[in-house]
């Protein structure tokens, strides 16, 4: 019998708040953070909106010497460690090194970096480019920096399948803290909000055209066209809890309690889409029946054929309007790997505090057999959560966490 | 070609600019005869600072100047070295 899974600190950075006080003020009554891009120039491009993380200065954070050689999406992970290892009220010296480790997600990788790099060799040649360029980019660079930076070279990792990887990555955190390891911080972050990032996900055929922040990402709305990108992401401590309770953590924000995750079928095949049977996987995994989830974080992908089979994916486990579902992600646009860790530590405020945040400027379509917290944040006991997330290709993850007491 | 020289105070420029500077260093103290490895740069942050150099100075330098000359006091004097030789060619 495997012991539980405890969250015991949190590092956030997203649109809506760097650290968790700050995020979580924002995201319970629904601040919208989706502007016009300020990072570049937009106009030339169809889409122009994002969810950017304003008044970050990586020098006011970090040590001069991690300047050079990380992308923006690295300095917010770092940052994020930090904080995380405050919020858990752990030193990274207090814990044997090779009992801590790093599992994090990547959709993208350091495009920033890489776009900077490749404008030198094609504009000033192969000698201009940075020996950083080696491995800024990289998708585990997030993991390997924390590692470096914090001593922690336990069971780490990388995992890369989009929006999916950020619940497959705290997945794969709570494995190794099942075999033993005693601290793994897990989560995601990206941030490609550069020209070559942009027209990346623009190729992807699923961004928004709209050029009104109130109206461009809708998921579950009859207007649904697309979804606006974001940037950031969130870290978590992962515990063993009778770890965590002998060191007298003083944050137990809940458990992982269950995961699945399964892929879909061939497209045109004509079968059922993967993402039921990945809550129904995670439900089992938990031990617990459809009826014990109060709240479903949905991946919320703003297109209609998407939002279609999740709904109907909610719908099928929970029955028609079954559980309160809801999408903050709205305020902030889609994070990539960043996204799903940033809704599980919506989920984990959201049962601390007894309140679900809303989908903020989501009229719900009377399509969907969903019962959709729009407008207002509502308040509700809560004690278990599910939080879905799908990537590009057909990743499809589930994950439940639940109250620890 | 007029001659160059390389002075102390643009390696630690240019080991800023490149690769920073450890928090528990200080360029500005007494650094001359400490090791790069020592003041916390890896092979990568001295291969960064080692294409800067090339870059700005117009020199190749070999790939093993920084183990062969391994402290701030021992690289100003081979690039010097280069430089004059560049010059006398």
């Amino acid at each position: 019998m495997s012991t539980r899974t405890v969250i015991t600190g949190i590092g956030v950075a997203t649109p809506n708040g760097l650290g968790v006080e700050d995020f979580w003020a924002a995201t319970r009554i629904g601040k919208n953070a989706i502007d016009r891009v300020t990072h570049f120039d937009p106009t030339p491009y169809p889409s122009q909106l994002a969810g950017e993380i304003r008044h970050f200065n990586a020098q006011d954070h970090l040590p001069s010497r991690l300047i050079p050689q990380t992308d923006r999406m690295t300095r917010l992970a770092l940052v994020a460690a930090d904080c995380a290892f405050k919020d858990a009220g752990i030193v990274p010296g207090d814990i044997a090194e090779f009992d801590m480790g790093v599992v994090t997600a990547s959709t993208s990788g350091g495009f920033e970096f890489g776009q900077n790099e490749l404008k030198k060799l094609w504009s000033q040649g192969s000698q201009y480019v940075s020996a950083y360029q080696s491995f800024a980019w990289f998708y585990a660079v997030n993991s390997g920096q924390i590692s470096i930076r914090n001593g922690m070279r336990g069971p780490s990792g990388v995992v890369v399948s989009d929006h999916a990887g950020g619940l497959d990555a705290i997945a794969q955190g709570r494995r190794q803290i099942r075999k033993g390891s005693k601290l793994i911080f897990s989560g995601g972050f990206d941030a490609s909000i550069c020209t070559w990032g942009w027209v990346a996900q623009i190729a992807g055929g699923r961004l928004s055209t709209s050029g009104d922040p109130d109206r461009a990402y809708l998921p579950f709305d009859a207007d649904a066209n697309g979804y606006v990108p974001g940037e950031g992401g969130a870290l978590l401590v992962l515990e063993d809890e009778p770890t965590a309770r002998e060191r007298g953590a003083r944050n137990i924000y809940g458990e992982i309690a269950g995961y699945g995750s399964t892929f879909d079928p061939k497209p045109g095949s004509g079968r059922e889409p993967g993402l039921r049977r990945a809550i129904e996987v995670a439900l089992a995994d938990a031990g617990i029946e459809a009826d014990q989830v109060d709240v479903v974080f949905a991946d919320a992908a703003g297109t209609p054929r998407l939002d279609r089979e999740e709904a109907d994916a909610i719908s099928a486990v929970f029955g028609p309007s079954g559980v309160p579902v809801t999408a903050p992600k709205t305020m902030t646009g889609r994070l990539y790997s960043g996204a799903a860790p940033v809704d599980v530590v919506s989920a984990l405020l959201a049962i601390r505090d007894g309140v679900i945040p809303p989908t903020t400027n989501v009229e719900l379509s009377p399509e969907y057999a969903i019962d959709l917290v729009t407008a207002q944040p509502r308040s509700a006991p809560l004690r278990t959560a599910l939080v879905l997330a799908r990537g590009y290709g057909g990743f499809n993850s589930a994950v439940v966490v639940r109250a620890a007491d | 070609m007029s001659e160059q020289v390389f002075t102390v105070d643009a390696l630690k420029r240019i080991l800023l600019e490149g690769a920073g500077a450890d928090e528990s260093v200080d360029l500005d103290g007494d650094v001359l005869d400490t090791s790069f490895e020592d003041l916390g740069y890896e092979s990568l942050a001295l291969l960064e600072t080692g294409g800067r150099i090339e870059r700005e100075y117009g020199i190749s330098l070999p790939d093993d100047v920084f183990s062969e000359h391994p402290t701030p006091r021992a690289l100003v004097a081979a690039i010097n070295a280069l430089l004059q030789d560049a010059v006398a060619a």
